[in-house]
This record gives structure tokens, sequence and C-alpha cells, in this order.
């Protein structure tokens, strides 16, 4: 199915606009509660294949297809944890939050069917601390499901007895507990420190015991996919992302906002004709594709579509350079293009001053480096402060090559992908914005 | 002194303790319980939750400091959290920001004399469709305008001092 096609089909949005979404009445009655039902009633294996069928990927950033995850827990694994990723806060999404605010209960369903068809007695939903307002919604929907029965008591299923309890825990302020291993230490009350993979969660997660995380709105998907089948939603989408994709279209447009889209939609489609167009009368400079940690697109890169592979690979967006005409190499001659990661779709037009926005960018990472990897540490904080010097006009000869310098020795030099995190959009905003940095260099001297 | 949990953060703390196969795992909850409970978590506090959950408090310490939302201090009763980050910047964030500072007389990381407001720069707090935006507690506010963060601040300043009065009143 093209995009086309799939206009106006809603999965994780379905229940926006409807009054007291946030509800358990209201969600049953819009038919809440049955894609578990139906669950429960097949094998675990079934509803494993069901999400690998369904071609759904993780909407947290990486991508990765869902149903291979799950099957990466060991069938003699004593005991499976779920958690859920809604600490949300990479600049430019904003998406759980509302999913959270408007929906509550289709995470909730989502949960207890992965939970089962995972062998999860006990479910964690991470919610990020300054979401103090969600928390509350989130809370009193546990408590609505846990007095319906849905959760805390056993059910009869397809293999035997299964009982779910469902706990809401809040983060205390801190980007990087958004990583899942950071996350996992968090939850065990300790600072939020990436931990070494291997082992990864699906092994030894939580507590020591096999976990998976998942992002909100990719756990959010699971009652349709048991509800239609794997094949509806597989077939919804592109050849190898299945589902809708949902985005947050922030910045110099007529009208920003938290769409659920086809998958594939062209970035042009989404900002010309969904968004309205450009909010002033300038034209687009460039925009970031999937929040603050994806290297960004200039104006001659908006024909293509937003799909995970498409914007990893679309011979039409240019390769990120280490210096002009020398390719960034990620390991094994693998070429950054650029990534769909968390669908925060941050666009920009031509007064926007792009040193000093890739400034504001690193000094986030600088700030939000957990600090246990040198390059990520040193790396980070160098690249705040040369980028800032620049942005304001005191940059100094051979910054430009230093910037790059400095990110390369980041990338593929830590424990988690915060370095990459920083290096990327780094070498992303040189390479197509380096005459802007240049020019930045050249007032400077003048000066 | 010795800081003690009220009866009621006890029964928080006792359910909270259900929830998670050992106690460590619930230092983010109760330290959030403590800090409602005390406003800020100064060493006293910090013993307490120590105590509770039989951790060292060199462990608490490491926690507490880790984390943005954890205050050692006594801050104002309003967190104004104000985002910069890039989609706030693209669409005034700063701008914000400079306008509270001016208004309220105090920094950014600083408490007005009266106790009332603290101002904090905050990064995305997951509301960039409606830029600039900045939350107090669990109010979010949205599409800002200086106009806009005049007529909130005078809102939050009289529910401030009805507060006030309220506490002075159940005391007496
Ligand atoms: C620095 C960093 C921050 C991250 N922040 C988040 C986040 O806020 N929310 C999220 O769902 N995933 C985040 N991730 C991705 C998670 O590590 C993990 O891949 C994801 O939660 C897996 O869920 P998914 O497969 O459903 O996408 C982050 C990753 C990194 C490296
Ligand atoms: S890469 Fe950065 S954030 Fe990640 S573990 Fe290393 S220092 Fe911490
Ligand atoms: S950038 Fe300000 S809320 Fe996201």
């Amino acid at each position: 199915m093209g995009w086309e096609d799939a206009k106006g089909i809603k999965i994780v949005t379905k229940n926006f606009g409807v009054t007291d979404s946030h509800k358990l009445a209201i969600y049953s009655q819009r038919g809440g509660w049955s894609g578990f039902k139906k669950a429960l009633a097949q094998p675990r294996a079934t509803l494993v294949d069901e999400v690998k069928k369904s071609n759904l990927r993780g909407r947290g950033g990486a991508g990765f297809a869902t149903g291979l995850k799950w099957s990466f827990v060991p069938k003699e694994a004593r005991r499976v944890y779920l958690v859920c990723n809604a600490d949300e806060s990479e600049p430019g999404t904003c998406k759980d939050r509302e999913l959270l605010a408007f929906d509550p209960h289709l995470l909730i369903e989502g949960m207890a069917i992965s939970s089962y068809a995972l062998r999860c007695e006990h479910a964690y939903i991470y919610i990020r601390g300054e979401m103090m307002r969600e928390a509350k919604i989130v809370q009193a929907a546990i408590d609505e499901a846990y007095a319906a029965g849905h959760l805390g008591k056993e059910h009869g299923t397809a293999e035997g007895p299964f009982k779910l309890d469902l706990t809401l825990h809040r983060g205390a302020g801190a980007y990087i507990c958004g990583e899942e291993t950071a996350l996992l230490n968090s939850l065990e009350g300790k600072r939020g420190w990436p931990r070494m993979k291997p082992p990864f969660p699906a092994i030894k997660g939580l507590f020591r015991e096999a976990t998976i995380v998942n992002n909100v709105e990719t756990l959010m998907n699971i009652p349709d996919i048991v509800e239609k089948g794997g094949d509806w939603f597989a077939k919804l989408g592109t050849s190898k992302s299945g589902g809708t994709r949902i985005v947050c279209v922030s910045g110099h447009v007529k009208k920003p906002g938290v769409y659920e889209l086809p998958m594939g939609i062209p970035f042009k489609d989404l900002i010309y004709d969904v968004c309205g167009g450009m909010s002033g009368s300038r034209p687009l400079k460039g925009l970031i594709p999937g929040g603050s940690s994806m290297p960004p697109l200039d104006a001659s890169e908006l024909e293509v579509p937003i799909e995970f592979d498409a914007l990893m690979t679309d011979p039409r967006i240019k390769d990120v350079e280490v210096k002009p005409g020398v390719p960034f190499d990620m390991g094994g001659g693998r070429k950054l293009k650029t990534m769909a990661g968390s669908g925060g779709i941050v666009v920009f037009d031509e007064s926007t001053d792009v040193v000093a926005l890739c400034a504001r960018i690193m000094k986030f990472y600088a700030h939000e480096s957990c600090g246990q990897c040198t390059p990520c540490r040193e790396g980070t904080g160098w690249l705040a402060r040369v980028c800032t010097r620049l942005a304001k006009g005191e940059g100094r000869l051979g910054d430009v090559e230093l910037l790059a310098n400095i990110a390369v020795g980041i990338a593929g030099n830590t424990i988690c992908a915060l370095g990459e995190a920083a290096a990327w959009p780094m070498l992303g905003f040189l390479t197509k914005f380096r005459t802007d940095f240049e020019a930045k260099l050249a007032k400077a001297k003048a000066a | 002194m010795a800081l003690e949990f009220s009866a009621q953060a006890k029964q928080q703390i006792e359910r909270l303790l259900t929830r998670y196969p050992n106690k460590q795992a619930a230092l983010l909850p109760v330290l959030h319980v403590a800090q409602d409970e005390f406003g800020h978590l100064p060493d006293e506090a910090l013993e307490l939750v120590a105590k509770t959950l039989e951790l060292p408090p060199s462990h608490v310490f490491g926690v507490i400091t880790f984390y943005t939302m954890f205050h050692r201090a006594r801050t104002g009763a309003n967190h104004l959290m104000v985002c910069t980050n890039v989609s706030c910047m693209l669409k005034g964030g700063y701008e914000i920001l400079g306008h509270l500072e001016r208004k309220l007389g105090v920094k950014k990381g600083e408490t007005t004399p009266d106790g009332a407001f603290t101002i904090v720069e905050e990064e995305c707090l997951a509301a960039c469709a409606n830029a600039p935006m900045m939350v107090c507690g669990t109010d979010y506010f949205l599409d800002l305008t200086p106009q806009k963060v005049d007529v909130i601040l005078d809102d939050l300043k009289k529910r401030y001092e009805q507060r006030k009065l309220e506490t002075k009143k159940g005391a007496s």
C-alpha cells in the first residue's frame, strides 16, 4: 500500500479529540480491552510471530524490529520484565507526552498484551520526572485498570493462569535515563549510568533478569496488531516498516503539531501540505528529521520519505562528511546520512542562525553527558564551547576543523549512544551548512 | 533535630515498597515523597531516607546529586521551568526567559526574596509543537508571549499568597 492509501488511518491517536479519552469507561466503550481478550486465547509464540509479521519497529529512536527484540528473551528465563520507556526528552520530540495524556489505557492494554506474550508478571512504566501532570493521569488510569480487574487479577489463558502487576515509576530529571540501560539502573535506585552492552537487557536487564524495554508509541501499537493482524499492520507501511508514524513538527511552520501519518510520507508533503507551509515569508533553510541527535537535512533533501531505512540510505540525502569530499565512516565503510529517530521534526527558515542552533544542541549534550566515558565527557564539553564561541563571532582559525575532529573522536568510542547523539549532528551541521560556519569565522577575523 | 515522616508519608512508603523486589529500587519514589514532605532534601532528610531503605547515606547522596529534580537547598514555591531548547529557541524561548528574569528581578537558577518563584532554564520539556513554553508543577503554559507570561505570573502569585494565608490559618 502506498502512503496515499493509508491516509486517515489512525492507530495510536485514534482516541484523540474524544471527550474524556483518558477514562476507562470511554476507552472500553470504544472497543478497548478486546485485543487483550483475543490475545489471551492465543499461545504466546503466536503473538510474538504476529508482532514479527507486523514489521513494527521501535519508535524510541533506533527503529529496531520489535518482534525480533522480543524473540531474544531466553525461553529458560526465570523471570521477565517489561519496561515502558516514557522518559521522552530528546529535544524536538513531544509525542509520548500527548499519547500518555490522551490515551493511557491504550498503553496499559498494550503492556498487558505484551506482558502476556513475554511472560512478564510485573511491568513498569518509567515516566520522565518532569511530567507530573501525565504521571497523575497515568496513575489514575492504572488504578482504574486494577479496579476493573484487568490488572492484579488472574486471567485464564491458552497457556494457563496469567496475572499482571503494573507500576508507574517517576524519574527525577536526567536525559540520559532515556537510554535503556541507564533507565534500568535508575529504576533500580541508582544513578542513571548506562551499562556496557553486552549483556543486552533481553538477557540480563532489570534486577539482573531478562528485560524488554519498549517506547510508549511502540507498545500502543500492540492492541491493534492483535485485533487486526500483523499482515494488516505491515501493509499499512512500507516494505520493512509497518504501521503509521507519529511525527512532532515544531519550528517555523504554520501548523506545528503531533500528527499520526502514513509511514513514508515525504518531508515536502508534511511541511507544505499537512503543516500548511512555512509560518513566515522566508523559505525553509533546513530541518532536523528525528530529534536533535539526528543530522539535519537542507532544503534540497525534502523529497525523501519519512521512513527508517530511507533516511539512512536514500541517495537524495548527502553523506555526512568529516571535511568536504571525505565521507564520515561509521565503521566498516558504512556511511552516515541521517535517521528517523524519535519523530521530532524541527523546521527552520532562512532567518535562522544555524551555528547558534547547533551550539544550543551541543550545550544540551554536554550538559546531559553522564561523564562515565572520557571521549563523551570531554568531547561534548569541547563541542559546546567551540561551537558557542563560533556562534558568538569569537571563533578562532581552525575551529571548523577542530569541531569535526572532536566529533570524530567521540563517535564509536563510548559506552552509550549519547556520544553519537552529539557527534552526528555536529558533523551533519558542518556538512550541510558549512558556509554558515565559515561566515562566522570570517566575521570573527574581521572584528 | 532528626526528621520523621508523617503518618501519611509512611503509609505511602509502605505501599511503594510492595511494588519492587528490593528496597533500593524504591529510592527515587521515596525521595519524591521526602521532597514533597520537607520541601527539599537537606542532610537530615537524606539520612532519614537512607535509614528507611537501609541504604548507605553515601549512595543516597550520589543519587540525589545525579538528578536535577532533587534539591538540597530550599527553593521557591513555584518552579518556573522555561524551555530554551531547539524548538523553543526558534520561537523565542530565550526572550521568554529574559522577560521572566526582568519581571521577577532574579536570574535563572535564583529564587525571588519572597520565596514565591524560582526560575529554572530547562531542556526540552516535550511540548515543542507549542513553543515557546514553560511548566510549573502540573501546569503547562504553551505558545507563550511576554503578555501571557505577565498574566500567568499574576495568577500564580495570587494563588501563592492565598495558600500562605490558608496555612497560617490552619496553624493558628
Ligand atoms: C541518549 C539516549 C536517549 C534516549 N532517550 C529515549 C527516550 O527518551 N525515550 C525512548 O523511548 N527511547 C530513548 N532512547 C532509546 C532507548 O535506549 C531504547 O532504544 C528504546 O527505548 C527502545 O524502545 P523501542 O525499541 O520501542 O524504540 C534513548 C537512547 C539514547 C542513546
Ligand atoms: S557516552 Fe556519554 S552519556 Fe553515554 S555512558 Fe559514556 S559518558 Fe555517559
Ligand atoms: S524544545 Fe522546548 S519543549 Fe521541546
